[in-house]
Order: C-alpha cells, then structure tokens, then sequence
C-alpha cells in the first residue's frame, strides 16, 4: 500500500518510519509490493507473449516461391488461353489448388517482352474484387466472375463490375523444356508489377501505401 | 437464512399433530424419521447456504423489483441467452464427430448429417439456432433502443451488449467455414479480402485470419478454435457481466408508463 500521508521528505528517516535507515528513500513495504507486482507481470508475459506470438506467427513467415511446370511451351498460343491446375498450398488437398490461364506473350496486345519472366502470360483466376474463382469465355474473350459479376478483358484489364484493379499473374519461365509457374503478382491498371496483394485492393494512386506488402510475401524474381 | 423448499410429503399422507395430553410426551422413533425425513431438503441447503451465502446472491439475481407494465418486450434478452445455450451444448456435440482438417472436414460433417443418430437434426438446431440467436439478438437491441434503456445509468451495459453482438457475429462468420462445402470455401475467402480491404493495418488481418498469405492447411483449424474456444469464452464472461448489471441497476419501466408521484407530494396537494 502506498504511504497515504502526506510526506514531507523523501527519506524514510526524516518521516519518522521506525528501521528507516539513512538515505533510505523507499518503504520495505513498497519495495515488496513493487516487485511482487513486476514478477506477476513478468510470470504474465511468459505464458501470454509466446501465445500470442503463436497466433501472430504466420503473418511475418516468409513464404517460398514455389514453381510449377504446366507443360511444353508449344502447348501454348498467342491468341487465347489454356487452363492448367496448380498448387498454391499443399496438404489442404482441393482447396490448396488453382486454376491458371496460360498463354504466349503476344507483342501485338502485350508490347514488347519485359524480362524472362514475360515470354508466357500466366493470369490468375481470383476475381480481384473479392476472390471468387473467375472463368474465361472464349467467345466474348473476357473473364467473368460469378460471384458479384466482374468482368475482365483478354489481358486481364477490368471492363466492368466491382474489381479494383487487373487480375493478378504469375511468373514465368521455361526450365528443361517446360514451362514453369512461379509466384503470383499484382499488376496495376497500367500492368505495372507489384507485389502480391490481397483481392480488393487497389494499387493506382496511394494504393500500394495504403495497402503495403506483406510480410509472407515470397522472394520474387527481379 | 432459509430458503423455502416445497414440502416433499403431501398433506394426506403427514402425521396428526398430537393433542395436548396425548402419548407421553415423547417422539416416537418414528415420527423422528418422518420430521427429518421431511427437513432433510431444507437441511441440505442449509448446510450450503450457511457456508457459501448463496441464497442471499440468488435472491438478488432473481428475486428482483420490477417496474409496472414490464412486458414480453423484456424477455427477449433471456431469450437470446438461451438461445447461445442452446448453441453451446449443440455445439459441444458436434464437436465430437467433426474433424477440423481441410481432407476430412467435409467428410466428417457428412458423417455428421447422414449417418450419425440423431446428426442431422443437433446439426439443424445448430445451424438454424445461429440465425435464431442473430434474430432475437437485434429484436433485444431494438427494445433496448426504442425503450430508452440504454440510457443512464445503463450505458456501460449497452457497450457490452454491442460487444456481444460484434462476438456473435464473428461466431457467424468463423463457424460458416467449418462444413467446408464450396458455399463456406468461397464465402470464407470473399469474407477475409473484405478483411484485407481495411487500410495500413487490412493485408496483415487477412494474413493472420488465414494463418498466411493463401487459404492453407491451418486456416480452417484456427477458425474452429476461434468459433468454439475464443470467442464462447468471451461470450460467456461478457453475459455474465451483462446480468450482473442487469441485476444491480434493474430494469427500465417502458416509455408510456408515467411516472407516480410520491405520497407525500400527493397529500400535500389535496
């Protein structure tokens, strides 16, 4: 309990408290209540800070980049799109895999070829308004979400619906004669690389500040 | 103090009272076994009471004043609450067949709806009860608002309550996943971008919701630990502080009951 009176000196001495001793500005009584209050809070903060630690985990793991060979380069055309499956997460079975659009880089619709990630087009199906898995229509040449109706051109770009910005897309290279996929990244409306972000987050403008990348973000090929 | 129990044996089948000046003046074996018998109820919670107090806490939880032209209006806090029981207890035998891992949930729930006893109908009290429980939530808030009684002295009990509605909600969301039926996958991912559209802090929520950066294997088990450990807990203790204010500041009288003026003022005026 802390001294109620009121104290004109700091030293135990002068205020007259029986066993002071000199130049003694604590009471033994505060002394103890002190630290038994620091060793509860430190006896707390050894069984809450590691749960919570726990929990909070896989926020600043770093993910590796992972590649996925989905066939021979002559598989792919210029001019529409070939579905493949892959594996974004393993040991969640179905749900742990995604469908990718794939095709050639076409210069005509993609300008010149960027790096060696560029010579195929790997396009995301996650609707970037909300996540829904979109579809390519090869009649229309658009993707189309079924959950809220977003609507996306032959490169990705938004037509029409709720999205925010242009379906995200995957790395690619070619390794022992096959075409691999690597990690995903969002592009803005100007198909500016970023890295990947959540659907529903816009990058034109002060969108890459106000949603900065993540700590799980995986090494991604410069 | 003593707190009053039915009488166990009925009228017709108690003993005589003895008249004066009959027998010897003492108890028979028998009626002695007949009197404790008849106390034994009282004497057990007695012995209780006399070392816990109960009774005189359960007389001020329950036992309470209430003001005129209280209604059916008022019972639809309680009716929520058990409506949580009721989820609770259905929810603690669903947690014995359902297997939280991303392989075996669907399956399991499944199991749960077509073959195991009784499965599909505690999985429907489940199921419905959710929705029940956010009806008869909102229709208390409502009462709460239009009859004013969110209002001094009362106010901290109204922030708990809105904290309840906030934990119920997320009871909502968490347990949706947990059948891991293609409704529940999607609508769970649509739910966390919504979480990731918060400015600055949105993309690490989501990544802490799923347990990563993609809908992974620990995903679903953290929801299942959110739904049924975190949050009933907080739930639990927040309707218990919920109650006790409820019992220490009494309930409100409804907006058209005016107030009566005292006596004293009463006599006066005649």
């Amino acid at each position: 309990m802390a001294d109620r009176r009121e104290t004109k000196s700091p030293y135990t001495e002068d205020r007259k408290i029986p066993g002071a001793f000199e130049g003694e500005t604590v009471t033994r009584r505060r002394l103890m209540v002190g630290s038994v209050h620091a060793f509860g809070g430190m006896a707390a903060a050894a069984i809450g800070l590691p749960a919570l630690g726990f929990a909070l985990g896989p926020v600043f793991e770093r993910q590796r980049a992972r590649w996925e060979a989905v066939g021979a380069p002559g598989d792919f055309v210029d001019y529409t799109y070939r579905p493949k499956v892959i594996t974004v997460e393993s040991n969640v079975g179905e749900a742990g895999k995604t469908t990718v659009y794939v095709r050639r880089h076409n210069p005509e619709i993609d300008g010149p070829v960027k790096d060696s990630y560029d010579n195929f087009v790997a396009i995301s199906t996650k609707c970037m308004h909300l996540g829904c898995p979109v579809r390519y229509i090869d009649a229309s040449q658009r993707f189309v979400c079924p959950c809220h109706g977003g609507v996306y051109d032959f490169v990705g770009k938004v037509s029409g619906g709720p999205p925010v910005r242009p379906l995200d897309r995957f790395y690619t290279r070619v390794r022992g004669g096959q075409v691999q996929v690597g990690p995903r990244y969002s592009v803005n409306s100007e198909l500016r690389r970023f890295s990947p972000r959540d659907p529903g987050q816009p990058l034109d403008g002060i969108g890459p500040y106000m949603y900065p990348r993540r700590f799980s973000t995986p090494e991604l090929p410069k | 103090m003593k707190l009053k129990l039915p009488n166990p044996i009925p009228d017709q089948l108690r003993p005589r009272p003895r008249r004066p000046g009959e027998g010897n003046g003492r108890k028979s074996a028998k009626d002695i076994a007949i009197e404790s018998g008849r106390d034994a109820g009282i004497s057990v919670v007695d012995w209780v009471d006399e070392r816990t107090s109960v009774s005189g806490a359960a007389r001020w939880a329950m036992f309470r004043k209430v003001p005129k032209g209280t209604n059916w209006f008022y019972t639809f806090g309680s009716a929520t609450m058990f409506a949580f029981l009721s989820q609770a207890v259905t929810g603690v035998f669903l947690a014995m067949y359902y297997d939280p891992s991303p392989t075996r949930a669907y399956e399991s729930t499944r199991h749960i709806t077509n073959e195991v006893f009784l499965g599909e109908f505690v999985r429907g009290m489940h199921k419905w009860g959710s929705t029940v429980m956010m009806v008869l939530i909102f229709l208390h808030m409502g009462r709460t608002f239009f009859f004013g009684a969110y209002k001094y002295p009362r106010e901290i009990n109204w922030v708990v309550g809105v904290v309840l509605l906030v934990l119920t909600m997320v009871m909502s969301l968490t347990g949706y996943l947990l059948p891991f039926d293609q409704r529940s996958f999607w609508a769970t991912i649509v739910a966390d971008n919504i979480n990731g559209t918060g400015p600055l802090l949105g993309p690490y929520l989501a990544d802490f919701l799923r347990a990563g950066p993609e809908f992974g294997a620990t995903t679903l088990s953290r929801f299942y630990a959110i739904h049924m450990l975190l949050v009933p807990g907080a739930i639990v203790a927040l309707i218990a502080v919920h109650l006790y204010l409820v019992a220490k500041l009494g309930t409100t009288a409804p907006p058209w009951i005016k107030a009566e003026e005292p006596d004293e003022l009463r006599t006066e005026k005649v």
